[in-house]
């Protein structure tokens, strides 16, 4: 066979299983897309901004567990992705980026539109590759969706001079699929270990995160749980392990979970830590994060175990793996007398959740419309108190229908996310909660959805504020609110109109339950606007820095 | 003065793998404090020998430099190694 870097390219992908991209092209990836143009069997979603781009691939991949791919040209087309690939370091989300680059003969010249792709994506991709022979290519990206999806999953960068992919190579067959590898044997010696001291507890607590999620090992979670009648926290990657409708299920823990969760965590003499990472966001004050805790860490990342808190046993592997191993192990328990505890701080120190039945309340908003979409809905956020508010009481119930972003807190990316989901499951509902501070990051891909009919439901609760940053200033910074308020009103209706799609103001209509299910049931791309008061905080709130004991606002005055 | 640590890690050779290594010490503030790098065989890996202070962020460092795509494998010298002892001469 003879063909060009670029075909090769094009075909690996398509041979990998990948049918959609995002992407825009420019002159150092040109002959990509003639390549894309001349094989047919890949779609490409043309985004107004790459890091859109990025947060599509993210939202494909979030919702199929697959490596999803985006492209780039050179110089601001590459530099443009960095935080969408930042952001799927920070929440092992396998994606992978291929850009342009200008001619080998030109790199390090300052050449138009140079930029060092490789230098700049070293720190924040699991590996990069600068591509410097299109013979590489047969090796280099089979070997990107091996290490995108291997162990704990995260973001690929493969930078592509021109000339590479111009380049014709002669080649006799087609390379191996790029698969994830094995995952890592056990040692039995830490099952056996970790199984003694959950049986031996008096007060166990499970704490899930994202690592559950991406090893698909709810079903293995929920049944440890419920065999050893182990109550459970979630951390905001962990959402949707096990339904929120479970008895054994407390919520998510941390800087806004709700006070019976981190108070059962005060009192809890065992912490298991499944496929978590001790975010500081989760834990508060490290030092005094379940303080009379033994800790049991699990993680198929060893660089993990013991990076912010000490095991007092750790279990190296694939958490689905560690799960089923352990489950025998498990004895079948009540524990009557802790979950009667549990129950009775929920009873004490319950959810508050002001306007829970006014559907043009920030959290009456996101509760009608779980109702209205359904349980098979796949659920997106921007990052702010609607972001907050929604991992507090949205209704999950399964794995992979919630998509945010976690760890890097990317105001901007729910909306092409939830463009991303929609392209991966067409015949699911996607609706995207976002703010007025987080749709203007990533605005212009409201075009996209207009372009090519991609039917997302964007709620815009506005505040005509930066919510969470007021809210601190509110808190924290003797309420001098500067640079948190903005002055002016943009009219967001105006703006979805002017992109295309369809507007809804729950604001400014005469049954707003009404006015929601229109807009969630009709066809096509929908921004539902909902204005709110910037002076309604997010409670509990825990201060950054300070223990999970002390959490702020939320009691229970009744 | 604190005690020194070499780690030696055998890795593939090409552009690049210097940079993710240091990369990964200097965003940690973690200095560096003696390098070496030598081809191996053909030229197909390399060996790169580290002189580190060995604090208690060393076992971290180890795990995340093992982490590396790049990294073949890593060995700990806590009592030194020779390739440090030569080099010394140099900068007598």
């Amino acid at each position: 066979m003879k063909m060009s870097g670029a075909e090769i390219i094009i075909k690996l992908l398509e041979r990998q299983g990948v049918r959609t991209i995002a992407g825009i092209p420019g002159g150092a990836n040109l002959p990509l897309y003639d390549a894309m143009g001349k094989n047919g069997n890949i779609k490409h979603i043309l985004t107004r901004h790459e890091q859109g781009a990025g947060f599509i691939a993210q939202g494909m991949a979030r919702v199929t567990g697959k490596p999803a791919v985006f492209f780039a040209t050179s110089g601001p087309g590459a530099t443009n992705t960095l935080t969408a690939i930042a952001d799927a370091k920070l929440d092992s989300i396998p994606i992978i980026c291929i850009t342009g680059q200008v001619p080998l003969s030109m790199i390090g010249t300052d050449a138009f539109q140079e930029v060092d792709t490789y230098g700049l994506s070293v720190p924040i991709t699991k590996h990069n590759f600068l591509v410097r022979s299109a013979e590489d290519l047969l090796r280099i990206i089979p070997d990107a969706f091996r290490i995108a999806a291997s162990g704990r999953p995260g973001p690929v960068v493969i930078d592509v001079p021109k000339d590479v992919q111009m380049a014709e190579v002669e080649f006799d067959e087609w390379p191996e699929l790029g698969v994830p590898d094995a995952t890592p044997e056990l040692f039995h010696g830490e099952i056996e270990h970790a199984a003694a001291m959950i049986n031996r507890a008096k007060r166990p607590i499970l704490y899930l995160g994202g690592g559950v999620i991406l090893s698909d090992s709810s079903a293995e979670a929920l049944a440890m749980a419920e065999k050893g009648a182990i109550p459970s926290v979630l951390t905001l990657m962990g959402l949707g392990a096990i339904p929120s409708g479970h008895p054994l299920n407390l919520g998510m823990l941390g800087m806004h979970a709700a006070r019976y969760t981190n108070l059962a965590l005060e009192e809890c003499d065992l912490l298991i830590a499944v496929g978590v990472r001790f975010d500081d966001r989760a834990t508060g004050k490290v030092s005094e994060f379940c303080p009379k805790a033994k800790v049991i860490h699990m993680d198929i990342d060893p660089s993990e175990l013991d990076k912010i808190k000490t095991a007092h046993a750790s279990v190296r592997g694939d958490v689905a793996d560690v799960l089923k191993a352990l489950l025998p192990h498990i004895e079948q328990k009540n524990r009557a007398e802790w979950n009667g505890r549990i129950e009775s701080l929920r009873t004490a120190h319950p959810m508050i959740v002001p306007g829970a039945d006014d559907p043009t309340s920030p959290y009456g908003v996101i509760l009608k419309a779980a109702e209205l979409a359904g349980e098979e809905a796949i659920v997106c956020t921007d990052v702010g108190q609607h972001q907050m508010r929604t991992a507090q009481v949205y209704p999950f119930t399964r794995p992979h229908r919630w998509l945010t972003s976690g760890g890097l807190g990317t105001m901007g990316f729910g909306m092409p996310a939830a463009l991303g989901a929609a392209l991966a499951a067409p015949d699911k509902p996607v609706i995207c909660f976002s703010g007025d501070g987080s749709i203007m990051m990533n605005i212009q891909d409201l075009a996209t959805a207009m372009e090519y009919d991609i039917p997302i439901k964007i709620i815009l609760t506005n505040n005509n504020a930066l919510g969470l940053v007021r809210q601190q200033q509110d808190l924290f910074y003797g309420q001098r609110y500067v640079a948190s308020d903005y002055d002016k009103c943009v009219d967001f209706i105006k703006i979805a109109e002017g992109f295309g799609i369809k507007a809804y103001d729950l604001g400014n209509c005469d049954d707003p339950a009404v006015t929601l299910a229109e807009a969630i049931a009709a066809p096509g791309p929908a921004l539902i606007h909902v204005p709110v008061s910037p002076n309604e905080p997010v409670y509990p709130m825990v201060a950054p820095g300070a223990a999970n004991s002390q959490m702020i606002g939320g009691e229970n005055h009744v | 003065m604190c005690k020194q640590t070499v780690i030696e890690l055998s890795v593939n050779n090409h552009p690049g793998v210097m940079s993710h290594i240091c990369g990964l010490f200097a965003r940690r503030a973690y200095n560096v404090e003696g390098i070496a790098c030598m081809p191996v065989n053909g030229g197909q890996t390399s060996k790169i020998w580290l002189l580190v202070n060995a604090d208690d962020r060393l076992d971290q460092m180890i795990k995340q430099v093992d982490k590396l795509e790049d990294v073949l494998l890593v060995e700990r010298y806590d009592s030194g190694h020779p390739v440090f002892a030569k080099m010394a001469e140099f900068v007598q």
